[in-house]
């Protein structure tokens, strides 16, 4: 034992790989680790927030206007605890969540495709991408209709509203990726004189994968807004969360409103949450972009 | 048969050939007379002639921006003259860049294999020939590991390790050092002459530092700034393989003390 740690001591670069085999999760053990301070911070700001919330229902307002926000422990009771109204919450929570997968995997197809495709040309890139930023600043309420002329009013439209939203970060994403790979490292595949699609598999893809999961991430998000609002205005068929906090809205059922809210919201964070684990998981181990949440 | 074929050589070239016939036919790489200009207007290299032999180490010193990388770029193919010719073996060239240039999703292992991954080579083969390279550049034990775990000098063993892969005849270096610290780019010093003396590859190496050209090369070539020229040659004589003490010697002072005054001289 301690003649391995003479040798490691005394042998200087290249070092024993044991060595660094050692130090390697080290550092990621350092990135896993939370720190207590780390979690009180937030766990802090929550407290703060839900007494806000108390005092806006007690103190701002009066016990005739008190349904405009229910206090916490009333949407805990009427809503959260009481499975009739739970259930119907979280089925149609589920049935969005499909569209906005459905949608995201659409976009991501979609995305990665057409950035790679304006990748190979530059006159490509010229006539298109100028598209892609149309297609981010049109208002999507305005299109509404439309959609559901071309679409119908159901599941189909819901997704074509995700896909247009979540469409412009995974091209922006992947192409910028694509772009910014290192020059030196296509001198290194020219000179072997490497094919266009040996290039792309094995140099372009990969090195632009963290940039493709920062759009994922930011994509995703997006999708769930865009299967919400889906939801408010496609509303044949199944309801989804959308269509239920529009129901809930009409008939003043303020503790279910809040309830379906929160559960929206926590599934946003849910599907954030999932897909900065995925980036992690893919890319982390050489990219530190990954670290970041 | 070979004398003959000098001996016609010369006859049919004429006296007006600079160069002699048995470096003509013998050369590995050979800058004829080689003309750059960029797009932008300037100019890199303006008729410059360079030959060098099998087995050959030459190194290149000059002031930054005097064209030595572009000499690197042609020889390799990545580049064309704008005028003259550029004689370079088609194949086995090993290029070292001055990064390592390793591909950070890719282990030790996997970085090596590249080269041959891309020519196609079987994979048994390929696979053998990178544990060869990186046994011969010190790196056993490492295959594994990602490059983001590994110090600079070990990246740019990797780096030479790749380029060995091809099992060059010649082998070109891009200040491959400069980005080091001066520890450790005098061991990887060591480590390239050693493995120069192991497999006797000719070798283009630039650089800016004096006493690493003297250190390495067999002959050692002065450029002056822009438009880069030769202008200045110095031999080397000592042989290889080199001890690392050779740097005190008052011999290879002399040297370094001839080739940085030329390459002063450069400057004005």
């Amino acid at each position: 034992m301690s003649a391995d740690i003479t040798v490691t001591a005394r042998t200087e670069e290249p070092v024993p790989a044991t060595g660094v085999t050692r130090a390697a999760p080290s550092a990621r053990a350092r990135r896993r680790r939370v720190r207590p301070a780390a979690l009180l911070t937030p766990l802090g700001s929550l407290g703060a927030a839900i007494g806000v919330w108390y005092a806006a229902s007690y103190l701002l307002l009066s016990p005739d206007r008190r349904f405009l926000v229910p206090p916490p422990q009333q949407v805990l009771t009427v809503s959260f605890l009481d499975w009739t109204h739970l259930q119907p919450m979280l089925q149609a929570l589920w049935l969005t969540a499909q569209v906005a997968l459905v949608g995201l995997l659409i976009a991501s197809v979609l995305g990665v495709t057409a950035a790679v495709l304006m990748s190979r040309a530059r006159w490509l890139e010229r006539s298109l991408y100028p598209y892609a930023v149309v297609l981010q600043t049109v208002p999507i309420l305005a299109i509404v209709p439309l959609i559901g002329l071309w679409f119908g009013f159901g599941f189909t439209s819901r997704v074509v509203v995700c896909v247009l939203i979540a469409l412009f970060p995974m091209i922006a994403n992947t192409l910028f990726g694509i772009q910014s790979v290192d020059r030196a490292h296509h001198d290194l595949f020219t000179l072997q004189r490497a094919s266009r699609w040996a290039r792309l598999r094995k140099l372009e893809l990969p090195a632009a994968l963290p940039s493709v999961f920062t759009g994922l991430r930011t994509s995703s998000g997006l999708s769930v807004i865009g299967a919400i609002v889906g939801d408010m205005f496609f509303k044949q068929g199944e309801p989804g969360i959308g269509t239920l906090l529009d129901v809930y809205r009409s008939r003043l059922q303020s503790e279910d409103l809040f309830a379906a809210i929160i559960l929206a919201s926590l599934f946003g964070v849910a599907v954030f949450a999932v897909f900065t684990l995925v980036a992690r998981l893919a890319v982390g181990s050489w990219h530190a972009s990954a670290d970041r949440p | 048969m070979f004398m003959l074929s000098t001996f016609l050589t010369v006859a049919l070239k004429g006296a007006d050939v600079p160069t002699i016939a048995e470096e003509t036919l013998d050369a590995t790489l050979r800058f004829e007379r080689v003309d750059k200009h960029f797009a932008n207007g300037t100019t890199a290299l303006t008729g410059l002639e360079l030959s060098i032999a099998p087995g050959e180490f030459v190194a290149v010193v000059g002031p930054s921006g005097c064209g030595k990388s572009t000499l690197l770029r042609l020889a390799s193919g990545l580049d064309t003259a704008s005028g003259g010719t550029v004689h370079a073996p088609a194949d086995s060239v090993g290029y070292v860049f001055q990064d390592p240039t390793l591909l950070p999703w890719r282990t030790v292992l996997a970085n090596v294999e590249l080269p041959a991954e891309l020519t196609g080579a079987p994979k048994a083969e390929r696979r053998e020939r990178a544990l060869d390279a990186l046994r011969l550049v010190g790196l056993e034990g490492f295959e594994k590991q990602l490059p983001g775990q590994l110090s600079g000098g070990m990246r740019m063993r990797v780096s030479l390790a790749r380029a060995l892969m091809a099992r060059p005849s010649l082998f070109l270096l891009d200040e491959p050092f400069g980005a080091l610290d001066e520890l450790t780019r005098l061991r990887m010093q060591e480590e390239l002459q050693r493995i120069y003396a192991e497999t006797g590859f000719a070798a283009l190496f630039i650089t800016h530092s004096v006493t690493e050209a003297v250190f390495l090369a067999g002959r050692v070539v002065v450029m002056s700034a822009r438009p880069g020229r030769i202008t200045a040659s110095f031999d080397v004589p000592f042989p290889h393989p080199r001890p690392a003490e050779l740097r005190y010697d008052p011999e290879f002072g002399r040297i370094a003390g001839e080739v940085s005054a030329a390459l002063r001289g450069g400057f004005q």
